[in-house]
C-alpha cells in the first residue's frame, strides 16, 4: 500500500502525477526532453537504456520495467537488447560508445563525484561528444530522482509483463506527455 | 575544471550546466521552484533546510551551501546555519514534525525503499499531512538528482560559506529561473 493516500488506481509515478500535477508538469517535462525529443546523435532507445539501467541499478521495479518496455518499441521491437543490457552492458551488442555511457550512469547511481577522468577519456576515445557525456549524466541522475520518488512512496507496482508492455508501446509512441491509460484492476473498482 | 566544455566556465555548480543546455535546464528550474517556492504548508525555509541536508548527506558542496545559504535567507537566521545543518541542526529551533521529515528524507537519500511504514506513521503522529510526506519524498529524490548532476560533471564551487549569501538571497527571494 502506499504511504499516502493517492486515490487512484495507476501504477507507479503515474499515480504521484496525478495526486500532484503541479510538480508531475516539470518532471514529464524533464523526461521527455531528456529521452523522447529529437537528439543530436543518442536514439531515444539508447537513452532510455541508459534510464532502464539506471533503473535497475536503483532496484526500483516499475521504472526498470516500463522504461526496459519503452526502449525496446524505441530500438525496434528488439527486447533481448535490454535483457542483455540489463544482466551485463559489457557483452551486449551494445557500440563500444553506450558501453562507455553506461559505465559512466553506472558511477553517476551510486555517487556523482565517482565519474573520473578516466571514465570521460575512455568514453571520448569511443567517440562520445560533450553533449552525449552531459546527457548521459543528466539521466543517470534524473533516475535517481524518478527511483527514490516512486519508491519512497511505496506506489503501486504490477507485476504484469503485457502491461509494461502496452504501457511502453504507448510512451515510445506518443512520448511523455500525454494521459495514461485505465489499466484495468482485479482487485479494485 | 569540468568534464565536459561549459559555454561559460566562471559559471559555479549548477549554473553553468544549465545555461550549457537551455531544454533540460527549464524543466529542472521549473521543479525546484515549485518544491521549493511554491505552495505549501511547510514554509520555503523548512523546504531549503530538507534540500541543503539531502544535499550535505550526497557530499555535494555546491548543492549544500548554496540551499543553507537559501534557508537562512528564509528565516532570518545568520549563516552558521549552513554548518549547523552538517551537523543535525543542533543550535536551531526546528519542529519535531521537521526532525521526523528530515529523517524520511535521509532515507530516501539512500534509496527509496529504505522509507518504512514506521517513519511514515511517527512523521504523521507529530502532524505531517499526506502533502508534507509527498514533497519531502520528492524533494529529497530531486536533489538526489540534482546533487550527482553537479558532481557527475565535475564542477566547480566556491569554497567558504560567505561566498554563498548572496546567491541564497536571490535563490530565496527571487526565485529558480526567474533572473
Amino acid at each position: 500500500m502506499p504511504h499516502i493516500n493517492l486515490t487512484n488506481e495507476y501504477p507507479g509515478i503515474r499515480s504521484l502525477f496525478i495526486y500532484r500535477p503541479e510538480t508531475a508538469a516539470p518532471m514529464n517535462a524533464l523526461v521527455q526532453a531528456m529521452l523522447h525529443n529529437p537528439h543530436p546523435s543518442l536514439s531515444a532507445g539508447e537513452r532510455e537504456l541508459i534510464a532502464t539501467y539506471v533503473s535497475r541499478l536503483n532496484t526500483c521495479k516499475y521504472c526498470c520495467n516500463i522504461h526496459g518496455a519503452i526502449a525496446k518499441h524505441q530500438l525496434g521491437n528488439n527486447g533481448d537488447i535490454v535483457q542483455q543490457v540489463l544482466s551485463d552492458p559489457e557483452t551486449a551488442p551494445i557500440s563500444s560508445k553506450m558501453k562507455a555511457l553506461l559505465k559512466i550512469a553506472a558511477k553517476v547511481q551510486s555517487g556523482g563525484k565517482n565519474v573520473l577522468p578516466a571514465d570521460i577519456e575512455l568514453a571520448r576515445s569511443e567517440g562520445a561528444t560533450d553533449i552525449e557525456l552531459h546527457d548521459t549524466v543528466l539521466i543517470a541522475a534524473a533516475f535517481c530522482m524518478y527511483n527514490r520518488y516512486v519508491d519512497g512512496l511505496a506506489t503501486w507496482q504490477p507485476d504484469d509483463a503485457e502491461l509494461y508492455d502496452k504501457m511502453g508501446e504507448q510512451r515510445a509512441r506518443e512520448g511523455y506527455l500525454t494521459p495514461p491509460f485505465k489499466v484495468a484492476t482485479g482487485d479494485s473498482q | 575544471m569540468a568534464h565536459i566544455k561549459l559555454l561559460n566556465e566562471e559559471l559555479p555548480g549548477i549554473v553553468g550546466l544549465l545555461n550549457y543546455r537551455p531544454e533540460t535546464a527549464r524543466p529542472l528550474l521549473d521543479l525546484a521552484e515549485t518544491l521549493l517556492r511554491g505552495p505549501s504548508s511547510l514554509t520555503s525555509g523548512e523546504r531549503e533546510i530538507i534540500a541543503a541536508s539531502v544535499s550535505y548527506w550526497n557530499k555535494c558542496h555546491f548543492c549544500h551551501t548554496s540551499h543553507a545559504a537559501a534557508a537562512a535567507a528564509h528565516l532570518g537566521s545568520d549563516i552558521g546555519l549552513i554548518d549547523d545543518i552538517k551537523a543535525g541542526l543542533p543550535n536551531t529551533p526546528v519542529s519535531d514534525k521537521l526532525r521526523a521529515l528530515l529523517h524520511i528524507a535521509h532515507q530516501v537519500q539512500r534509496n527509496g525503499k529504505n522509507v518504512t511504514d514506521e517513519d511514515i506513521s511517527f512523521a504523521r503522529d507529530l502532524g505531517a499531512t499526506d502533502q508534507e510526506l509527498h514533497d519531502t519524498v520528492l524533494i529529497a529524490a530531486a536533489f538526489c538528482m540534482y546533487n550527482r548532476y553537479v558532481d557527475g560533471l565535475g564542477t566547480w564551487a566556491p569554497g567558504p560559506n560567505e561566498a554563498y549569501t548572496a546567491m541564497g538571497e536571490r535563490m530565496a527571494h527571487v526565485g529558480y529561473g526567474k533572473n
